[in-house]
């Protein structure tokens, strides 16, 4: 078998006499049911990876559907209807069945084992589990989008949800609530493979960034998701009996649901972004070739995001009438998540000030990141100042805003990341050239989808109308002109993935030269069960310094 | 925990112990694991009971002197009852932990036997309680609901002495516009109070339902003698979801049928 190499290495693989004929996970079992069936927690990172993808390709189509209508002022495209019925069913998808699993079910089931050194996930059955949980929640959810969909927003507010909504809402309640079973026994899994699978001298504060950002993100799965659950419950109860507990008709608060449900959907945006501040950490110390800027407080920033996500959830609700002392010390906690991300950010800035650059296809990524979730973050300021909410609540500036976070943070992040292990996972090299352009067209569409929409807002054009007065329609075309960039970014990788894994070239053990355990003492892609040999940690996660020590970068 | 417990480091030429599983390396491990799976498990049934918890705090707070009022409709005597068969039940459960902690089989089987029998005894009488309520209209359902007649049908439990329900002939109906609307009202967050008590109870018993499966799958090992004081963490984590379940109803109990007890007289 291979020797493990902890020198770096370049990108341009010479001659690789590693992997040609081991055993590994992709081939060491072809049957069907032994990926459909398998326990290996690489292989289940895989099934998620394939049902994402096409989630995301659905939801991406929706996204169309609503751009294409917002082309011109006049409902032309969709009916009023459809029209609600896409961008609900745009929202549900996006967000539950794509960003919420993306990189935690993925890249964190592929990863972490790897990463602590452990042979699986703490509960292999579970893990399986939520994996068909996801899928019966997920067709539970396609179910009731081709039985007519579901007009109520994602947000399902009380009570247009539970009494007047003529659609499929219980039907997506139902398959809501599963796929959020699957969401917390995968946290759960996660955090006790964390505490009790890490190989031997691993501490805590030897765990590679994005193992602390991704216990961080169970512990909010983990507490978070119950309470959406009971809540859809609730409203299920609700509209089924015809009892009025958020029905203010019968007595019923609907300000309740709205803070249950934010209770959870507000942590939930540190469930999608989360894991992507954590890629970004590996991908900017590796391609830096830099040891991580303040790995400490790096770490605990991951902590104390998840643990502010959960005090500030009262920020979506300023219009809502709720007390204003009330508000002014949600807008106080909204405006201290402020700290922990600028944190990060500086971190990242302070790791690749004087580091070795080199710009491989995830970091142009990461680079892509910075840029975004900078401008999604500080427009979260905006909103969390209560008098400019007033004025820019439930305007395209929000949509603007959290599209900055989720889609030019988290899926930046995602694609980072699937870029950075694409290697580890499958063993092959793909085109730098074609991955780097993607990221540019991404990079490109992006801000021309989306940053004409900070002005929409602005100027008062209000979310969730399919149509809208004609000064408008300038910055809507440039905004629709960029979505259809946006998808060719995204189409890409499609292809040249599909190319890398079938005719690319074999990629090292160790291709960029990486100095955690999952590049350091794995083949490429991993042996079935992951290590030959129990690797035993001696050192920090991000060691240049003490590798290239020779090297002064003054 | 045990002297035979060995420690295996190296994956390619060790000699597992039968009930450790490929991936960890110790039975200690295995079992820590496995216990803090559990209690993570509970945190978060903790909060899935929690949203129903904040809205019932939510409109006692808003409507207290309805909610105290429908709370005297539920019968003490039989919720007090079920307290204490379901501590009586938690102590079997204890008591089939500990046996199989020392490796006795047989005895595991027979406590657990018994905490399922406890457990329907519990469902038994809640259920009957339920069907008092079905007559007596207080299901919180879009017809059902008839919060005078109830009223009425109180009265005569505490007073008149007797069991017979009420003759609806001299009952108004919610709807009926002579008891104006503060009779209607009250008679809405009547029904909310008795939305939460289906809405927790029910929840509660399905939480039971489902240990009943757990337990007869882990009797039908702990009969086969499965678990040794090697490995006994299924036990042990049964253990702790039926002390979890019984937590629960030691809050539900004084939530929903004590509140509004000093009114009785």
């Amino acid at each position: 078998m291979s020797t493990i190499s902890l020198e770096p290495k370049t990108l341009v693989a010479e001659n690789n006499q590693v992997v040609n004929e081991s055993v590994n996970f992709l081939n060491h079992d072809h049957s069907v049911s032994s990926w459909l069936l398998s326990l290996d927690h690489k292989r289940i990172g895989i099934l998620y990876l394939v049902t994402i993808t096409l989630m995301f390709l659905l939801g991406g189509i929706l996204a169309g559907v609503v751009r294409l209508e917002l082309l011109t002022p006049k409902g032309d495209f969709v009916a009023s209807d459809t029209y609600n019925k896409s961008f609900t069913a745009h929202g549900i998808i996006m967000l539950f069945f794509f960003l919420i699993p993306s990189i935690p079910a993925v890249l964190g089931n592929f990863v972490i084992p790897l990463m602590i050194g452990a042979k699986d996930v703490a509960f292999p059955r579970l893990n399986l589990l939520s994996y068909y949980l996801y899928l019966i929640g997920g067709v539970i959810a396609l179910t009731a989008l081709l039985l007519g969909g579901v007009d109520t927003g994602w947000t399902f507010y009380t009570p247009f949800s539970s009494t007047y909504s003529n659609s499929y809402v219980s039907v997506m309640a139902i398959g809501l609530f599963v796929v959020g079973f699957s969401s917390i026994l995968t946290g759960l899994n996660f955090i006790i493979t964390i505490h009790r699978m890490r190989c031997p001298g691993l501490t805590w504060f030897r765990l590679p960034l994005f193992i602390w950002a991704l216990y961080a993100t169970s512990v909010v799965q983990l507490l978070g998701t119950p309470v959406i659950a009971v809540t859809l419950g609730l409203m299920v109860v609700e509209r089924t009996l015809g009892v009025g507990i958020f029905d203010p008709r019968l007595g019923g608060d609907p300000v309740l649901f709205q803070h249950l449900f934010w209770f959870y959907s507000h942590p939930a945006v540190y469930i999608m972004i989360l894991p992507s501040l954590g890629v970004i950490s590996e991908v900017i110390a590796t391609f830096s070739r830099k040891n991580l800027f303040g790995y400490k407080i790096m770490a605990f920033s991951s902590v104390s995001i998840a643990v502010f996500g959960f005090i500030v959830w009262a920020h979506h609700m300023f219009t809502t009438g709720m007390s204003p002392y009330a508000a002014m010390v949600f807008s106080l906690l909204t405006f201290s998540v402020a700290i922990p991300s600028g944190i990060k950010v500086f971190s990242w800035l302070a790791t690749m000030y004087n580091g070795s650059i080199s710009y491989e296809t995830p970091m142009i990524y990461a680079f892509g990141f910075l840029g975004l979730f900078t401008v999604g973050g500080l427009t979260g300021l905006f909103l969390a100042t209560l008098g400019t909410d007033i004025h820019l609540h439930d305007t395209y500036f929000v949509v603007a805003h959290f599209h900055y976070i989720m889609v030019g943070g988290a899926i930046m992040g995602y694609m980072a990341g699937i870029h950075y292990w694409w290697p580890k996972i499958t063993g092959k090299l793909y085109s730098q050239f074609w991955g780097r352009l993607s990221a540019g067209i991404i990079f490109i569409g992006f801000n021309l989808t989306f940053f004409p929409q900070f002005f929409l807002g602005y100027l008062g054009m209000p979310r969730r109308y399919h149509e809208y007065p004609d000064e408008f329609q300038v910055l809507n075309v440039f905004s629709t002109a960029g979505s259809s960039i946006l998808a060719i970014g995204y189409i890409m990788p499609l292809f040249y993935f599909g190319h890398s894994f079938f005719f690319g070239e074999k990629a090292d053990d160790n291709v960029y030269g990486a100095t955690t355990i999952d590049w350091t003492s794995t083949t490429s892609p991993p042996s079935p069960h992951n290590f030959e040999k129990t690797p035993v940690v001696t050192e920090e996660p991000y060691h240049f310094r003490l590798k290239e020590s020779a090297v002064v970068s003054h | 925990m045990s002297a035979t417990n060995e420690l295996v480091k190296d994956a390619g030429h060790a000699h597992h112990h039968k009930d450790l599983a490929h991936h960890f390396d110790t039975l200690e491990q295995q079992h820590d694991a496995n216990l803090l799976g559990m209690w993570a498990f509970l945190l978060t049934e903790v909060l899935f009971f929690g949203g129903l918890f904040a809205a019932y705090t939510i409109y006692r707070y808003k409507y207290s002197a309805v909610f105290e009022e429908a709370s005297n409709h539920l019968d003490i005597k039989l919720g007090a009852l079920n307290t204490v068969i379901l501590i009586l039940s938690s102590l079997t459960m204890a008591l089939a932990v500990r046996c199989s902690q020392t490796g006795n089989g047989l005895w595991t089987g027979n406590w657990l036997v018994l905490t399922m029998v406890f457990g329907f005894a519990f469902l038994g009488v809640k259920s009957m309680e339920w069907g008092h309520d079905y007559k007596v209209r207080l299901m919180p359902g879009k017809d059902f609901f008839w919060w005078q007649y109830a009223k009425a049908a109180k009265d005569m439990h505490t007073h008149g002495g007797g069991h017979e329900l009420p003759d609806m002939k001299n009952v108004k109906s919610d709807t009926n516009p002579e008891l104006g609307v503060k009779g209607r009202q009250e008679s809405e967050q009547a029904r909310l109070f008795y939305l939460l008590y289906f809405c927790m109870t029910s929840l509660h018993a399905l939480h039971m339902i489902v240990g009943f499966g757990i337990i007869t799958i882990i009797t039908y090992y702990a009969y086969k003698g499965a678990y040794s004081p090697d490995y006994y963490s299924p036990v042990e984590n049964i253990g702790l979801y039926w002390h979890f379940v019984d937590i629960v109803w030691i809050f539900l109990f004084p939530l929903l049928y004590l509140l509004g007890a000093h009114l009785v007289h």
